[in-house]
């Protein structure tokens, strides 16, 4: 008896620090970049063997003498992710966070180029123009969803396709916008740039802060109101969410549209930035590519764990890595090795976070059978180790659940 | 009298990672015995025959064939041995006939050629001397679930096991299926073989068993004879402590009517059919309506049209005076619609957010736990509080915990609390008690009653006979999508309802006089 309640103790004590939840996902995003960073070396190796040490380095430290770049790379993905973790935290995948991004950058420099407005508005209302190009681009996917459910990830593939052509085309055939010798758009007037942080040298403006306050409002949304409740719930389970009356339609809707003005603002963050060569700007080549910021989002949602406050951290991170690579450089490396590095570490980054989930869910299902029939102490006991063995353990124990569920 | 035992198992113990699923648990089989084995949910049963089945290994202990130590790795060995099991949920091939199912596994060929006709007269042979009754050439997706049962007792039969091991075989069979069922397992213990019965059902093992092992917790409190034991004792050494099984209640007082149907149909969503034809009802205030009926008979869809998960292809549903046929979800809650649904973790919570979250699943949207759209998280924290503690809903972290990780017994008292706290005239239960021990099935009982004390309508659909029996002021029976006859269950008989529940008999339309 004295055992026992002796035992219970520790499991308790145990529980307060790893059974919270930003613990383990801190701990696993930690995990997660470790092994991508691994296997980003493994490539660096097989490119150039002598040259991998200091180049890993370089990638892993070059973006620290570089940190206002950071931020400014940082600035558009922090936007695509949300958008990307929003979207999932109600169930949705947007893979259309690009589409939507494009979108935004359209409108936002259209705005940029024909509207003629005050210094100091002028900026203001283009980032809301790009805003409502994202929002119209990740409202359609989301009407079709909730009125003919058509699956979203379909649809919004099919509209990063359709939104980068329609706007490359847009952009070719409006006169003003594109300057067809250098296939590149016009430089934007100054009045359409976002004001500077004032650091030479370096595009990082205003918008990063307008980014975490976003974040940090996503945040609040999510976890202290009503709206944010609906949400979670429909993304936990659909079904349940359905039972209770919520209004699934409405919700899918509203939060595709949401997701979509979030890209839209990045695409607008990303283009409106102010040029440090006086006169010029940031440029768009309408190459018919699709915008890699928005798949770049998808990795930060991810990295993330779809929390928007993870989202400022994981999208700073990959645009530390990103900023790393043009380091490696110096070291010998072709930019298409260091992409292929860069891309390593974030798909292994990204990946074994969804392997996480996969494994805690599996986990989640283990515990839960075990708790309905052995009691809740059993079970108390078992999510204190977690190690790899007992998920493996699982499909032995399907006898176990089977009566649990009687 | 050592040496007439014919299976034992010897100190078994078996751990799974955190549990002890069989904590030195010892079973005795005798020859030609039929002996149950009894525990709640998660007691170990499943666990302990899995073991002597060949699917687990025990971790210490052992098992003994005619008093010789042998060894089953795999359900083969078992096989081998003579021990067969039937299944709780039968593994049948659906689009084989009856006969190509029992050979499966062990057909006589020949030159790789099947020999059917060989196998058709050795299952012959078995089915007469049983009185196990198929048609061979019938497909199995065409027959009743009974008679899926005897296939698979067939299949024991055509493998010349001795020991057989029914693992709940009559959870889903009719009262008319299971006295047939017995009759079987008498006969088959007649002939000299062992019978292990695996149930949590007290009449049944009453009726029929010799002996019985009772498990809880793991472990083996004790085996007992039939003959010098009575039901409350069995529960109590199942449970722990005493159970009630009646339940106790006063005389209905129906008032007006709350809930009216009319004429309602229901699109089915495996068949072109209606699933629900044609249904008319009423449930008033102050009285408990059974809905009975073996599962898939319509009443899921019923209740998905009531509650407003589905939409009814024809017909009306009143409540309080409203039509509500077209309403949403939220407002059928609203007019005092409370839903304690089938299935509990699909529809009923979400098992990654907290208790107290959860409690409020029906009620968040109200003045009382939002403000402007934010959530008041004090009101919502002490408002489940009180519901914990006046609903007695144990967990580890009180409002805080995750609700995946209560137990299912828990799972069910936080939805009963949430369901009959909030304002409302009608509640709709869908088995309430399934897979819930004696303990938690005596609580939610008790719960139902006193809201229909209360003045409330309840209206519940159970697949449970002795629940219906128990619990109901009027019992409605549904048989393919209809009602076939409402009776009273002061009056009536299991096996009378019985007849109604399988369509042997119904009522004519003078007795259901609504139109």
């Amino acid at each position: 008896m004295h055992n026992e309640s002796l035992s219970k103790k520790n499991v308790f004590h145990l529980k307060k620090i790893t059974g919270s939840k930003a613990f383990s996902t801190f701990t696993a995003a930690l995990l997660a970049i470790l092994l991508g960073l691994v296997f980003g070396f493994i490539v660096m190796l097989i490119a150039s063997p002598p040259n991998a040490v200091p180049g890993i380095f370089a990638v892993l430290t070059g973006g620290f003498r570089r940190i206002a770049d950071v931020i400014y790379y940082a600035t558009p993905i922090m936007m695509t992710g949300l958008a990307v973790g929003f979207a999932f935290k109600m169930g949705l995948f947007n893979i259309g966070a690009s589409g939507q991004y494009t979108m935004g950058m359209f409108f936002a420099m259209y705005a940029g180029f024909f509207f003629n407005l005050p210094r100091g508005l002028h900026w203001i209302v283009c980032v809301a123009m790009g805003m409502l190009g994202g929002l119209l681009w990740g409202l359609i996917p989301g009407v079709f969803k909730a009125l003919l459910n058509v699956n979203e990830v379909i649809t919004s593939i099919m509209f990063n396709y359709i939104g980068m052509f329609l706007v490359d085309m847009w952009i070719q055939t409006t006169p003003g916008m594109y300057v067809a010798d250098k296939a590149r758009t016009a430089y934007l007037p100054a009045s359409a740039q976002m004001p500077s942080l004032g650091i030479p040298n370096s595009g990082v403006n205003i918008s990063i802060f307008i980014a975490i306050a976003i974040a940090i409002l996503l945040f609040i949304v999510l976890s202290k109101t009503t709206f944010g409740y609906e949400l979670k719930a429909t993304g936990y389970n659909r079904h349940a969410s359905t039972y209770a009356g919520m209004n699934g339609k409405r919700n899918i809707i509203l939060t595709m549209a949401i997701a979509g003005a979030l890209a839209g603002l990045g695409g607008a963050f990303a283009f409106l930035a102010p040029s440090s060569i006086p006169g010029s700007s940031v440029t768009y080549e309408p190459i018919n590519v699709i915008a890699p910021n928005g798949f770049n989002g998808i990795a930060v949602a991810l990295l993330g764990n779809s929390s928007p406050i993870g989202i400022i951290f994981s999208s700073v991170f990959i645009s530390h890595i990103q900023r790393g690579g043009t380091q490696a450089r110096l070291f010998g490396y072709e930019y298409e090795i260091i992409d292929v590095v860069i891309s390593v570490i974030i798909y292994f980054s990204a990946f074994v976070m969804l392997m996480q989930e996969v494994a805690k869910k599996a986990l989640r299902q283990l515990l839960d059978s075990l708790k309905r029939s052995f009691g809740k102490k059993g079970a108390e006991k078992a999510s204190d180790a977690q190690p790899a063995a007992e998920i493996m353990a699982e499909p032995e124990l399907s006898e176990v659940e089977k009566e649990g569920q009687k | 009298m050592e040496d007439n035992y014919i299976i034992e198992m010897l100190n078994i113990t078996k751990v799974f990672p955190g549990i002890v699923a069989n904590d030195n648990v010892t079973l005795r089989l005798k020859k030609g015995e039929i002996h149950a084995l009894l525990g709640e949910n998660g007691a170990g049963k499943s666990t302990l025959m899995s073991i002597l089945f060949g699917l687990y290994q025990a971790d210490s202990g052992e098992i003994r064939k005619n008093g010789k130590v042998v060894k089953i790795n795999n359900p083969n060995d078992a096989n081998a041995l003579g021990i067969g099991m039937v299944h709780q949920h039968f593994k049948l091939v659906e689009i084989f006939t009856v006969l190509e199912n029992i050979m499966l596994g062990d057909e006589p060929t020949k030159l790789g050629f099947l020999q059917r006709k060989q196998a058709r007269e050795r299952i012959m042979k078995f089915s007469q001397q049983y009185g196990l009754e198929v048609n061979l050439d019938a497909l199995i997706e065409d027959i009743s679930v009974g008679m899926q049962q005897r296939v698979e007792i067939l299949k024991m039969l055509y493998r010349d096991n001795e020991i057989l091991i029914f693992d709940e075989p009559t959870a889903v069979l009719t009262p008319q299926e299971i006295d047939d069922l017995m009759e079987i397992m008498r006969e088959f213990a007649r002939s000299g073989k062992s019978i292990i019965f695996i149930t949590h059902k007290l009449n049944e093992i009453m009726a029929v068993a010799d002996r019985c092992t009772v498990l809880r917790k793991g472990k083996c409190v004790g085996t007992v004879n039939i003959k010098d034991t009575t039901k409350e004792e069995l529960s109590r050494m199942m449970v722990g402590r005493d159970v009630s099984f009646s339940v106790n209640k006063a005389d209905a007082n129906p008032g007006e009517v709350v809930l009216s149907v009319r004429n309602l149909s229901v699109p089915s969503s495996i068949h072109k059919t209606n699933a629900v034809r044609n249904v008319s009802f009423d449930v008033r205030a102050g009285e408990i309506v059974c809905i009975a009926g073996i599962d898939g008979n319509g009443q899921t869809e019923l209740v998905y049209a009531l509650t407003g998960l589905e939409r009814p292809s024809g017909g009306t549903i009143t409540l309080c005076g409203r039509d509500i046929t077209r309403a949403s979800i939220r407002n059928r809650s609203k007019t005092g619609m409370s839903h304690i649904p089938e299935d509990r973790q699909k529809h009923g919570l979400i098992l990654d957010y907290t208790l107290e979250e959860n409690l409020v699943l029906q009620r968040y949207w109200q003045p009382e736990f939002q403000n402007k759209g934010f959530i008041r998280f004090d009101a919502m924290r002490s408002y489940a509080t009180r519901l914990i503690d006046q609903y007695d809903i144990r967990s580890g972290q009180g409002p805080v915990t995750i609700v995946r990780s209560m137990s299912g017994g828990n799972q069910q008292k936080a939805i009963v609390a949430r369901e009959l706290d909030k304002d409302h005239k009608l509640l709709v239960a869908v088995q309430p008690t399934r897979g819930l021990d004696v303990g938690a099935i005596e609580y939610i009982h008790r719960q139902l009653v006193s809201d229909r004390d209360a003045g409330k309508a309840v209206l519940i659909v159970s697949f449970e006979l002795d629940e219906v029996m128990d619990i109901s002021d009027r019992i409605l029976v549904m048989y393919e999508g209809e009602i076939v006859g409402e009776l009273d269950p002061k009056t009536t008989t299991v096996q009378e309802l019985g007849l109604y529940m399988s369509g042997a008999k119904r009522s004519t339309v003078k007795e259901m006089s609504y139109a």
